[in-house]
C-alpha cells in the first residue's frame, strides 16, 4: 500500500494507487469517494453542508456538496481520470444528536446526503454504494488500488462497501 | 448584516468574549463541584477562531471517542453549547455521582455506558449547562433558555461537525469560547460556547461594547 493521505473537514484531496484516502470522524458530514476503475485516480471529499446557493460565504469549494462535487471531478480529471467512467461511494450524513426541537440545521447529514446523491445524478455518476444516516460517526479509508471504501465506526466491526 | 468581523476582532473583544467564558464556565464548575462534593479547577478560558480542520485537534485526535452533550439555546440570542469529557473522565463522574469507588468501570467497558450511566452524565449535563447559562444571562440582562440536552458517545470529529455545519454558513471558521477545567486527572472537559453570528453583536452591546 501507498500513503495514507488524510482529508480534513470541508476539505477535498485526490491520489492515484497505490495511495489511500482516509478522513476521520464523520459526523453529520458526507464523505464522498469517486473513482476510476481503469486509470485507478482516486477523490475524496468530506463536506459539511448540502448547498453552496443557499450561504453567502462560499469561497471554499469543499464545504458543500455540490460545489465540491464540481472540484473533486475537476481535480481528477487534471490527474488522469476519465469523467464518465466514474463511480462513487459516499458515507456519513448521521444525526449525530437527538433533538427534540424542530431545529433544521440538526438535520443537515440527511440534507447532505441528499445532495450528494442529487449532484452525482446530475454528473450521470454510478452511486456503486453507500452507508447514511444513523446516529453514529464514521471514519472512512478508500483504497485506489482495490476501490474499497472501509468505513469504521465506534464500537462497531469495520466493514468495506 | 452584523457588525462583528470575526476575521479582525479586537483585543477588547476578545476579553469580553473570555470574560464570558470565565464566567459562565465558573459558574458551571461551582454547580458541578458541589453536586458532586469534588474540588476542579478551571484554566483561563480561551477565545479563538479555529479553521475547521483544526477543531478536532483542540480535544484529542478526530477519531478519539468522547461524550459530548449538546444544547441548544434559544431566546435572545441563538446558538449552541456543547460540553466535552474524555470517557475516564465521564466515568469518574459517574462513579462520583453514583457515589461508586471512582475506578468502576474506567479500564473494560470504558466506551460505552449502561442506560443509568447515560441518565447520570445527561443530569450532569444539563445542571452544568444551566448553570452557565444564567451566568450569562445575569451577565448580559438577556433572556436565554436551553433546549433539552442530548448525550452522544462517539468520535470527537463527528461530534464537532455539528456546531461546525452551523457555523460553516458564515465563513470557514468556527469562533469558540473555550474552557478547560480538571482537577488533576480526575476530571478534564472542554465546554465550548457557539453562539450565531448575529448573537454576538448581542452579547457585546449587551455588554456596553
Amino acid at each position: 500500500m501507498g500513503n495514507m493521505i488524510k482529508v480534513g473537514m470541508a476539505d477535498l484531496k485526490v491520489c492515484k494507487s497505490p495511495d489511500a484516502l482516509t478522513t476521520l470522524g464523520l459526523g453529520s458530514c458526507v464523505g464522498v469517494a469517486l473513482y476510476d476503475p481503469v486509470t485507478k485516480v482516486s477523490g475524496l471529499l468530506h463536506c459539511m453542508l448540502p448547498d453552496s446557493t443557499q450561504i453567502r460565504n462560499n469561497s471554499n469549494p469543499a464545504k458543500f456538496a455540490d460545489t465540491g462535487i464540481d472540484e473533486l471531478i475537476r481535480q481528477m480529471v487534471a490527474l488522469g481520470a476519465n469523467r464518465n467512467r466514474l463511480v462513487a461511494k459516499i458515507a456519513g450524513g448521521a444525526q449525530m444528536f437527538a433533538m427534540s426541537s424542530g431545529n433544521e440545521s440538526l438535520r443537515v447529514g440527511e440534507r447532505n446526503a441528499l445532495a450528494a446523491r442529487n449532484k452525482l445524478k446530475l454528473y450521470n455518476i454510478r452511486l456503486l454504494a453507500e452507508d447514511c444516516g444513523l446516529n453514529y460517526g464514521r471514519t472512512v479509508e478508500f483504497y485506489s488500488e482495490t476501490g474499497d471504501y472501509l468505513i469504521k465506526a465506534v464500537g462497531k466491526p469495520p466493514h468495506k462497501i | 448584516m452584523s457588525k462583528i468581523d470575526l476575521d479582525n476582532l479586537n483585543d477588547t473583544q476578545f476579553d469580553v468574549l473570555k470574560e464570558i467564558g470565565n464566567i459562565g464556565a465558573g459558574n458551571a464548575m461551582t454547580a458541578l463541584s458541589t453536586m458532586l462534593n469534588i474540588k476542579v479547577d478551571m484554566s483561563v478560558p480561551k477565545v479563538a477562531l479555529v479553521p475547521f480542520n483544526e477543531i478536532a485537534s483542540l480535544v484529542g485526535i478526530e477519531d478519539q471517542t468522547v461524550v459530548g452533550i449538546l444544547l441548544g439555546i434559544e431566546g435572545e440570542i441563538d446558538g449552541m453549547m456543547m460540553f466535552l469529557f474524555d470517557m475516564r473522565s465521564a466515568h469518574h463522574l459517574v462513579n462520583s455521582l453514583m457515589m461508586r469507588d471512582l475506578e468502576t468501570n474506567v479500564g473494560k467497558g470504558a466506551e460505552s455506558f449502561a442506560d443509568i450511566e447515560m441518565s447520570a452524565l445527561n443530569e450532569i449535563g444539563n445542571i452544568v449547562s444551566g448553570s452557565y447559562l444564567s451566568a450569562l444571562a445575569a451577565l448580559t440582562g438577556m433572556k436565554m433558555i436551553s433546549t433539552v440536552p442530548s448525550l452522544t458517545v462517539d468520535m470527537v470529529g463527528a461530534l464537532l461537525s455539528v456546531p461546525a455545519a452551523e457555523f460553516g454558513k458564515y465563513g470557514d471558521k468556527l469562533l469558540l469560547i473555550q474552557s478547560q477545567f480538571g482537577e488533576t486527572d480526575f476530571v478534564t472537559g472542554l465546554f465550548l460556547l457557539i453562539p450565531e453570528l448575529d448573537s454576538y453583536d448581542k452579547i457585546l452591546s449587551a455588554l456596553g461594547m
